[in-house]
């Protein structure tokens, strides 16, 4: 029998881990991946001439990013990396790719696909937020990681989740002024989940010594608060928020950076025609899967944060457990040991991830607040009041409906960052369960590609 | 025929709510005050109506179907007086663009032909083509402006129709699909999957690509197939691309909206699947297009593709629509099949149905259409 035909598209821990099981097992996947290097968002590596060592880059993971991209690195000349390449669309059997810069479009088919595409993250609008200066967390992350560069001189960090006050010890550390955390958790709800969180001490050990070692360094932590708005014509001058105890207060700052944990990136997933599931807390729909990473279609395995975001530690499991799924499904069964060793380990990942979420709740409640001038929709300039509107006049109560009549998640971005949220607001205006405004149907190109004149790949 | 309901009893039953459908609906309250309900599967207007192009055309149709799209053209000018708002129709001019000799004659033929039937265009040469549009490509040779055509958005036509109905007093059942349809002693039962059951008079049968089922249910098939149109739209730019484009030979067609973006279609129509409805743009289309999009307008070359999509329009043998009162059954009427050009034409198919509906006669004829031309296909 000839070897099957392996794709797999990401190149973070998922993807990496993927790649290696099926090598070790005598077979060639194809990878591809948008980014020049491997590692993902969460490993993503320097760009080609800077050398900063991996702790000052990475931290405390600095010893499972190395693992990783070792990993990765091992595999060259066994896998067929295809780096810098955007799966911009996907039928049955194959996949089809474009190079990030431009230029000829490919088609990759394909017996298996593993779908390692990760996450982005969770934004929820506040007045201000497209104000220039005012980032993700995870985008003040990948500047400071990838190229040294922090967002501003004096930042505010905002929201809620692992990232924030990772992200602000790093900024620290890396010799930016924090001027504030503000964590839009308040204390009690974190006591509340202390007992789930300690089903993960080292993870909840790391919190700890961030939170305290921005005590010791003077950063002001504020709990509880709520965003009400980021000042400035031209860029950002001042986060405006209300403490826990309904106290307006002005912060100054020449950058923002805000967001809410994670959510997955199920375009892929999606286009290919996987049946998905709502997730109540969360409020995104996810991909279905088995416990070993089998979608509902036959040949299509989801690992990592695509499918459910628990962070990347258990992506590698997930990623090294689908591919032996794909094995097993292909009749090249993997010893049983290993199996039944990542299916234990990704069984306290989802105990982690349900603490996370405990721990960490997203919080809806800031949009029904939300003054209806705000931006919800940053590509089509369509505010929350249009998207209210689109219920009260429009009677449209289904997100897709929604985007037909008012331009929500229409444009560049196609609502990654304001679909989750365009829901509740609708859902919320409508007076119905978050559930039944639905979500967003994926279109191609899953990114925006250029037009060119070129020829049908065969 | 009454203006009154009562107990799920409606003069009229309009199964189907894409624009023929709704507009009909809206026709048939404000004008003539009839009763009725419109029964759709989806979302009124999400169908073939809400993911077509949007062009406003007239040139370059069968010409025995000019007076219906006159009619229709005039209604668009009155869309802000009827339903309260413009579905960004813009009459920017409409382009038909020759890339060769013979594509010119085509269109010389058309403007001579077209005269009959009341429609004035005018025909352009090279050198006024590159001084009015110096973007188009270097190899277009000619081209035919029909200065009155123009566009709007599909996506918000069709439902506003509905709600402009709903206003005037139609009852309009969303996410209701047709179970069944009985003939009864004096007119029709409907039931839908949901249960809901309402009688009525007279039956309009506006579903689209499934309206030949329902034809064939009433012993007259006619040659139908789905397929989906390849559409796919741009980042915004600066407005610069005022008429809508169009090929003669080379099937693509280009306009750009208000606030930017480029929406585009044309090539081969893709493979769709009906039951449900669903379908997404084939990406060797796609990429096909995208080639011919470049050689229309050069200046296009690198701009972002954001977005594609298709949708699941219905097309007969003979790329006519089907028109008019049923050839087999009282109180039934069609309107369906309009082969991916019935936009522009959906406000005047529905002031025409209306008519047909309410008075037994229209001013515009419509005999082209005549379902009883697939006669040969009926049932022994």
């Amino acid at each position: 029998m000839a070897d099957p035909r392996i794709v797999i598209v990401g190149a973070g821990p998922a993807g990496t881990r993927a790649a290696e099981a099926f090598v070790r097992h005598g077979l060639r996947p194809v990878v591809i991946d948008e980014a020049q290097r491997s590692g993902g968002q969460i490993y993503r590596r320097q760009p080609p001439g800077f050398s900063r060592p991996a702790k000052a880059v990475y931290g405390f993971e600095a010893g499972r990013a190395e693992g990783v991209h070792g990993a990765f690195d091992a595999l060259a000349g066994s896998i067929d990396h295809r780096p810098e390449t955007l799966v911009w669309n996907i039928q049955a059997g194959a996949v089809h790719t474009a190079p990030a810069g431009g230029g000829a479009v490919g088609r990759v088919e394909y017996d298996a696909l593993i779908l390692a595409t990760g996450a982005c993250d969770r934004v929820i609008p506040f007045p201000g937020w497209t104000t220039a200066g005012v980032y993700t967390l995870g985008a003040a992350q990948i500047a400071l990681k990838y190229q040294a560069c922090a967002i501003g001189g004096r930042v505010v960090f905002m929201g809620t989740g692992p990232l924030l006050y990772l992200v602000a010890y790093q900024y620290a550390k890396a010799g930016a002024k924090v001027a504030a955390v503000l964590d839009t958790t308040t204390f009690a709800t974190k006591l509340g989940a202390l007992r789930r969180l300690l089903a993960v001490p080292q993870a909840f050990l790391k919190g700890l010594y961030y939170l305290g070692w921005l005590r010791r360094h003077g950063v002001a932590i504020h709990e509880g608060v709520t965003p009400v708005r980021a000042e400035g014509e031209q860029a950002v001058t001042a986060m405006v928020f209300r403490t826990a105890r309904g106290q307006e207060r002005r912060i100054e700052c020449d950058a923002v950076g805000f967001g809410y944990g994670l959510q997955s990136e199920t375009q892929l997933a999606d286009l290919v025609g996987c049946s998905f599931v709502y997730e109540p807390h969360s409020r995104q729909w996810l991909p279905e899967a088995d416990a070993d990473g089998r979608s509902s279609v036959a040949g299509v395995y989801l690992a990592g944060d695509g499918r459910r975001v628990r962070g990347a530690d258990f992506a590698e499991m997930a990623g090294e457990l689908a591919a032996l799924a794909v094995l097993h499904d292909v009749g090249r069964p993997a010893a049983g040991d290993r199996l039944a060793e990542l299916r234990r380990g990704l069984d306290r990942g989802l105990r982690w991830g349900g603490a996370l979420q405990a721990v960490f709740p997203v919080p809806h409640r800031f949009l029904g607040d939300l003054p209806a001038e705000t931006v919800l929709c940053r590509c089509e300039g369509v505010t929350v009041g249009d998207a209210r509107r689109a219920v009260d006049d429009l009677d449209a109560r289904e997100i897709n409906r929604a985007k037909a009549l008012s331009r929500i998640g229409m444009g560049r971005c196609q609502g990654r960052y304001c679909g989750l949220s365009a829901a509740t607001i609708l859902a919320e205006t409508a007076g119905a369960d978050p559930s039944t405004a639905m979500r967003l149907r994926g279109q191609a190109p899953v990114k925006p590609i250029p037009l060119t004149q070129q020829e049908v790949p065969s | 025929m009454s203006g009154g309901t009562h107990a799920g009893r409606y003069d009229v039953i309009i199964v189907g709510g894409g624009i023929m459908g709704a507009a009909t609906a809206f026709h048939l309250r404000t004008l003539y005050g009839k009763s009725v309900v419109l029964l759709e599967r989806g979302m009124v207007g999400a169908g073939a109506s809400g993911v077509n192009f949007g062009n406003v055309r007239r040139q370059g149709r069968f010409l025995p179907q000019m007076p219906l799209s006159h009619r229709a053209r005039e209604i668009w000018g009155r869309l802000p007086e009827l339903l309260g708002e413009d579905c960004e129709f813009l009459a920017t001019g409409g382009l038909r663009v020759a890339y060769s000799q013979a594509d010119m004659a085509v269109l010389e033929k058309h403007v001579n032909e077209a005269r009959d039937w009341d429609l004035h265009l005018d025909l352009l040469g090279q050198n006024a083509i590159r001084s009015r549009w110096p973007w188009l490509g270097p190899d277009v040779v000619g081209a035919l402006m029909s200065p009155d055509d123009g566009h709007a958005n599909p996506r918000l036509v069709a439902p506003a129709f509905g709600r402009a109905a709903k206003r005037a007093g139609v009852v309009v059942h969303e996410q209701c699909e047709v179970a069944d349809i009985a003939r009864e002693a004096t007119g029709f039962r409907v039931t839908a999957k949901t249960g809901l059951e309402v009688r009525g008079e007279v039956l309009l049968n506006s579903a689209g690509y499934w309206g030949g089922r329902i034809a064939a249910d009433f012993g007259e098939p006619v040659p139908i197939v789905p397929r989906g149109p390849q559409m796919a739209v741009t980042e915004p730019l600066p407005y610069f691309m005022e008429p809508v484009l169009g090929g003669v030979s080379s099937n693509i067609y280009l306009r750009q909206v208000k606030r930017g973006n480029v929406v585009f279609g044309g090539g081969l129509r893709g493979p769709v699947e009906t039951d449900p409805p669903r379908g997404r743009p084939v990406p060797e289309l796609s990429i096909a297009q995208w080639g011919r999009v470049v050689r229309f307008v050069p200046a296009l070359a690198g701009v972002q593709v954001i977005r594609s999509w298709t949708g699941v329009e219905g097309y007969m043998d003979d790329d006519i629509p089907v028109m008019g009162e049923s050839g087999t059954t009282p109180g039934l009427f069609h309107a369906f099949g309009f082969c991916g050009h019935g936009f522009q034409l959906g406000p005047g198919v529905g002031a025409v149905m209306a008519e047909l509906i309410a008075t037994g006669r229209t001013v515009t004829p419509i005999d082209p259409f005549h379902i009883r031309r697939f006669e040969s296909l009926k049932p022994a």
